[in-house]
């Protein structure tokens, strides 16, 4: 209990929400808005589910955004020219694995500081990508939205990969040797050398990691609208970070976990559309949201004080 | 001599916590003087110098500074005072220019007063010129070698007007060319009336340069001579006059005659050892003794892979080895529990069980699925074997006192079955209860048949627990001694120095 007391906290949290809106905005759980809430952040929790890993091994990717977009315009592009879904999915995966090979090459690499790294390869894709398409949109056929299945079918099939998806991170983070030297790696990567481990190797590992997953993200998105926009993953990473960071993943690397990654990435979801069922104007999204991060960071500085004393 | 020396201490006293780092000392420094001041580790020279410069408040006892007794020092009074500190490393501000240093020293201006560079410049040759030195006040600091750096910080020191210079070992990292330099810097101060304390564990360069030496072991002052008074063997025997208190506990047996590691000729220039070579028989204690920056650790990385040799060759067990990594090490049997637990041994935030298996993943879970059974099997059997004090397996690293975390760090290598233990400092920083518990944990494993290698800069330790003693000094092992050898020749051979002549 006491060991997660952290992600614990977030649940209460979320839960004292939830139950807010139960007895004030009852129609907040009428099932298909609450599905389609939960579609539009699926791809998000993938993306979370990699840079909750990310930061544990004390690193940051904040190209994430960025590599979404390149992914979404490039899987867009492959399925305009007629390449069945069963080829567009692994493409995009592989491009995004690609991208964050690069990352994990000049961090784990050159032991450049991934803030700098990540920061860069954010603005080159970007631009690049504007540069190239001039903004413009990719129309896609028909048989991508939605698998080819009906609206609602699309949906289920969504959410439900993303949730398999995570239990399934969450449970080999435990159950399986790498996601312990991820944590070894972010809590003392020198220690976890002497150990025998190599740090600058799972390090790599964790920025192919986290693309491969934004690769997979751009495609859950692709199936949910008829068109490709540009701009798509503009403002993912903050997205992320900030769930992650809610969940109780210290920043300082080797701390936390997915589940918390998950409850964080809710809570934060749940205010817009708490705030439109409540009736509160929408400018008060990112106040609250804001507010709930820092509350987050300083609940943790709270505590690492009192550890440390 | 003069009748109010520069500094006085008077029967100094400073505890940390529980622990007497100085218990009583008594020191003179007189204008125009360089006072030497030697001893083993440990024995107070740090906390003596963190006195004097103000940075801790001695306990008991006084200090005098021209006749005039001074309390409650602090570093900016210690600095107003006149007493000022060239450490090791030096300590000024890399991306800045030697000028800018100086003047971050010598300028007492407010955020916004307006900067006079000219005199800043003006005043920056100033003091180098009077220091003989060749450095432009317009250079980086950090483009600057080790003695450069030494002289802006003399310089610092001198444009603030002291007259107490305190030199920390400052020709531990000098080439001799650069020693003879620094040397002529001294000597000028002197000649200035500055008095120098000047601390080395080199004693040809107190014979060469101090005045009077005073000698400090265990946290008192054991005698002041002038250094035509006294020769190296006098002075040896001041610094380890003690008997060995502590009980260590008895071989058991005697070591097999099969030869375990053996290092021919074994060097690496980048952590500046060489020409090491030595054996160690499957179940005996190498102890390697020496000084602080000896080289010890320095081999230590070496046979574990971290800096590995580039000369030289290493067998184990009759295999010849190239150790390129510490995955290598492992692979090869060799376990090393690293010098500073805290920071390399183990895992704070990670369970004890945890910890454990960290170096045998590949060997325990083959399937690359955690078994936490096992692993917490694994666990009860070291914390029973080894009398862990703690919650149980699951507990954080972090929730354990420094003896048990030396001993989850030494369980953590012996769940690797290697055939040889490298020890770095295994008992520093434990209480003595816990110590005596390594120590018969250490004996168990030589006993099974382990080869260890136990670095320690714990004189009496490594003298009781070592069968032969391999002593280093600058960077190469300078003799080898059998266990049980008189402290006196173990610190003989660690100075450099030998008996002929001084008997």
């Amino acid at each position: 209990m006491k060991r997660f007391f952290r992600e614990l906290s977030v649940l209460g949290a979320l839960a004292a929400v939830l139950v807010g809106m139960a007895i004030f905005a009852p129609a907040f759980f009428s099932p298909q808005p609450l599905l389609s809430l939960l579609t539009r952040e699926a791809p998000t929790l993938v993306v979370a589910c990699g840079m909750a890993c990310v930061i544990i091994t004390r690193q940051i990717d904040i190209s994430v955004g960025s590599m979404f977009s390149v992914c979404s315009v490039c899987a867009g592009l492959l399925a305009a020219r007629g390449w069945p879904l069963l080829l567009v999915l692994p493409a995009s995966v592989a491009l995004g694995a690609l991208l964050g090979a690069v990352n994990g090459l000049l961090v784990a690499g050159l032991r450049l500081p991934s803030i700098v790294v990540t920061l860069a390869t954010m603005v080159t894709l970007r631009q690049g990508l504007n540069l190239v398409r001039q903004g413009e949109f990719v129309n896609l056929p028909d048989r991508i939205q939605w698998f080819g299945l009906s609206q609602m079918a699309g949906q289920l099939v969504l959410v439900g990969a993303s949730v398999v998806f995570l239990v399934a991170l969450a449970l080999a983070m435990r159950h399986v040797a790498a996601g312990r030297f991820v944590y070894a790696v972010g809590t003392d990567a020198e220690a976890a050398r002497l150990a025998g481990i190599r740090p600058q190797l799972v390090t790599f590992l964790v920025f192919i990691f986290i693309g491969a997953l934004t690769g997979l993200a751009a495609m859950m998105n692709l199936a949910q609208s008829p068109q490709v926009q540009p701009l798509s993953g503009a403002g993912l990473e903050l997205k992320v970070i900030a769930a992650v960071v809610v969940g109780g993943v210290a920043i300082s690397g080797g701390r936390g976990n997915l589940w918390g990654a998950f409850t964080g990435l809710l809570l934060l979801a749940c205010v817009s559309p708490a705030l439109i069922h409540l009736h509160i104007e929408a400018y008060w999204e990112k106040a609250i949201q804001g507010a709930i991060i820092l509350l987050a960071v300083v609940a943790d500085g709270l505590r690492t004080r009192r550890l440390n004393r | 001599m003069s009748p109010a020396p520069l500094l006085a201490l008077r029967q100094l006293v400073k505890n940390y916590g529980g622990v007497r780092a100085l218990r009583g000392v008594d020191f003179d420094l007189q204008a125009g003087e360089v006072h030497a001041l030697l001893g083993e580790n440990g024995a107070g020279k740090s906390t003596l110098i963190k006195v004097i410069t103000g940075a801790h408040q001695p306990n008991g006892g006084t200090l005098t500074l021209a006749g005039q007794r001074v309390a409650n020092l602090t570093p900016s009074t210690a600095r107003a005072l006149g007493i000022a500190c060239i450490y090791q490393q030096p300590a000024l501000f890399p991306d800045l220019t030697v000028a800018e240093n100086l003047a971050l020293r010598l300028e007492a201006t407010s955020a916004s007063s307006r900067i006079d560079w000219p005199a800043r410049r003006a005043r920056a040759e100033q003091w180098l010129a009077r220091l003989g030195a060749e450095i432009s006040p317009e250079a980086e600091v950090r483009s600057l070698s080790m003695p450069e750096q030494q002289l802006v910080e003399i310089a610092c020191a001198l444009g603030a007007g002291a007259r107490i210079v305190i030199m920390d070992e400052p020709t531990a990292s000098l080439t001799q060319k650069e020693q003879r330099l620094l040397f002529a810097v001294v000597r000028d101060l002197r000649k200035n009336g500055v008095g120098v304390i000047y601390i080395s564990h080199r004693l040809e360069e107190i014979f060469a340069l101090a005045d009077r030496v005073t000698v400090l072991r265990d946290g008192q002052s054991v005698g002041t001579h002038a250094v035509g008074d006294i020769d190296e063997a006098g002075l040896i025997r001041l610094m380890v006059g003690r008997e060995v208190a502590q009980i260590y506990p008895a071989a058991e047996s005697t070591p097999g005659h099969r030869v375990a590691l053996s290092l021919r000729a074994v060097g690496c220039r980048a952590s500046g050892v060489h020409n090491v070579s030595f054996e160690v028989r499957s179940g005996e204690i190498f102890g390697l003794g020496g000084l602080v920056g000896a080289g010890r650790t320095e081999l230590a990385r070496i046979l574990f892979g971290i800096t590995p040799a580039d000369s030289g060759e290493i067998t184990l067990h009759g295999q010849r080895l190239t150790l390129r990594s510490p995955q290598a090490a492992v692979a090869q049997g060799i376990a090393y529990v690293p010098e500073d637990r805290r920071r390399h041994g183990v895992v704070l935030e990670l369970s004890i069980a945890h910890n454990l298996t960290m170096a045998i993943h590949r060997r325990f879970f083959p399937t690359t699925w955690l078994r936490f059974g096992a692993e917490r099997a694994l666990a009860l059997d070291f914390i029973r074997d080894l009398a862990v004090k703690c919650a149980g397996p699951d507990a954080p690293g972090g929730s354990l006192s420094g003896g048990n975390q030396q001993k989850v760090s030494l369980a953590r290598w012996l769940a690797t079955k290697p055939k040889l233990l490298i020890l770095d400092e295994p008992t520093q920083g434990v209480d003595v209860g816990a110590k005596s518990e390594i120590h018969k944990i250490i004996r168990r494993l030589a006993k099974e048949g382990l080869a260890v290698i136990l670095i320690s800069s714990d004189l009496p330790e490594v003298i009781g627990m070592s069968d032969r003693i391999g002593v280093m000094g600058g960077g190469t092992l300078r003799a080898i001694l059998p266990g049980g050898s008189a402290p006196h020749d173990v610190m003989a051979a660690a100075l450099g120095t030998t008996e002929r002549g001084a008997a």
